[in-house]
């Protein structure tokens, strides 16, 4: 540990001792839960202060119905899946995207829509499927490449989309009031696209306190100090500690292309629901894109593994070692739920790096 | 994850730039940071620079990768993921 952590940390300690009571913040990004984990920042947190992970992993969001349409992309002739990496392993209603593959389907990871674009230059004679999950951050990479697309002309590119944005899911958890929240340790690199500013509606219309942290162990100490902090002294503000890299308002050419390529949609989540305004279609300039429209998909119902709790998981109102799968019948090797796949999941974190080891009780709403 | 790597520009081509991070050199999109320029520090995310960031903070979060994550794309070692999409 640093002499800045040490600090930072006995910082930490002392605002905790200061507010005499419980809090429970949760942390609404993967990468946060990972970078909590990794550093060993969970087993040094104060006693009374408890930190839920939120529904920030992409993959494990994703509602089963699309997980499934995605398999059943895979398996039409001539399709090529283009997908981020976690996404390949989410077991669906009739096997994995990876299960597919290893029957005959095209599907090929890729780390950015750039080489999805060029997959499909590459085989005219086919048709490239991206998997458009992910949150503000990886959205604005998504519509760059339906502009290339439609610039290009490229007719055998089409998206299954998947965006979702943070701060309706913030709102909905909220507004749903299952899980006692003193404050939220807002996600680094989303904020980096939608400006800290973008918080500023949770402060006011739930009064929880929001602070924005990147994810190094000083940050992510400096964002829990100041939650802790508004606590104690009775205020409920956004704070901003990665203003280095997060302006206020965000980058505005992402959301400019956002803006233009996208528009806001109601639509469903893993066990959360769908949530009004909290993903993206494509406008109808670009719609023809739709992988949706463009092969007449029926999205049909949600068929969740009855036993998986990852719906609750990702909503903060279980930990993983209280699902009677967790490390028996779903480990990395072979997962049951979105949240042991991806590498940011609580349930991947929590058996990587033993997140079980601290136990201490979890807030239910009375 | 929605992990963004920090890397500097070291060349520029309409709509794209070279960046070295931390000796790889990778291609990527400057449609998001149209007005970095070589020599500029740019976080990378899934292909596109998504903000600028100013060299000592950039220098900090490398520190922290090569710490936390052990080699120098961000990406954990032994894992498969690509980087991320998580916020």
């Amino acid at each position: 540990m640093t002499a800045a952590v040490a600090e930072l940390q006995q910082e930490l300690h002392d605002w905790c001792r200061r507010l005499g009571r419980r809090a429970q913040f949760m942390e609404v990004c993967g990468t946060h839960t990972v970078s909590i984990f990794r550093s060993g920042l969970r087993s040094l947190l104060p006693d009374n202060l408890r930190l839920v992970s939120g529904p920030g992993c992409p993959v494990c969001v994703t509602a089963q119905r699309h997980i499934d349409a995605a398999i059943a992309l895979a398996d039409r002739p001539g399709v090529i899946i283009a997908t981020y990496g976690d996404m390949v392993r989410v077991p669906g209603d009739h096997g994995s995207l990876e299960l597919r593959r290893a029957a005959g389907a095209d599907v090929r990871v890729v780390n950015s829509t750039r080489t999805a674009l060029q997959l499909a230059r590459d085989n005219p004679d086919r048709t490239v499927v991206f998997l458009a999950v992910g949150f503000e951050t990886t959205a604005p990479a998504t519509a760059v490449a339906i502009l290339e697309a439609d610039r290009a002309n490229l007719a055998n590119f089409s998206v299954l989309m998947c965006h979702k944005l943070v701060v309706p899911a913030m709102m909905a958890l909220l507004s749903a009031g299952d899980v006692p929240l003193d404050g939220f340790l807002c996600p680094g690199h989303v904020s980096v696209i939608i400006g800290a500013n973008a918080y500023q509606p949770i402060v006011n219309q739930h009064r929880k306190s929001c602070v924005v942290a990147g994810f190094e162990p000083e940050q992510v100490l400096r964002g829990l100090t100041g939650l802790v902090r508004q606590l104690v002294e009775g205020c409920c503000e956004l704070e901003n500690v990665y203003a280095a890299v997060v302006s206020p308002h965000g980058n505005h050419t992402a959301l400019a292309l956002l803006e233009r390529v996208f528009e806001p949609i109601d639509t469903p989540w893993r066990a959360l629901g769908t949530i009004p305004n909290s993903g993206l279609g494509l406008a109808p300039a670009y719609r023809r894109f739709d992988a949706v429209e463009r092969f007449g998909l029926t999205i049909g119902p949600d068929r969740d593994h009855p036993a998986c709790r990852c719906g609750e998981v990702i909503q903060g109102k279980a930990t993983p070692a209280e699902c009677t799968l967790f490390g028996t019948a779903c480990t990395p090797l072979d997962p049951v739920g979105p949240c042991m796949v991806s590498s940011e999941g609580t349930c991947s974190a929590w058996f990587k790096y033993g997140g079980a080891t601290r136990a201490v009780p979890r807030e239910t709403a009375p | 994850m929605c992990l963004a790597v920090p890397g500097k520009i070291i060349e520029k081509y309409e709509g794209e730039a070279v960046v070295d991070l931390q000796g790889n050199r990778l291609k990527v999109s400057t449609a998001l940071t149209p007005e970095a320029g070589i020599g500029d520090w740019v976080l990378v995310h899934a292909g596109f620079a998504i903000t600028q960031l100013d060299e000592a903070e950039a220098r900090e979060t490398w520190d922290y990768l090569q710490q936390a994550f052990g080699d120098s794309t961000g990406q954990p070692a032994g894992d498969e993921d690509t980087p991320g999409t998580a916020p």
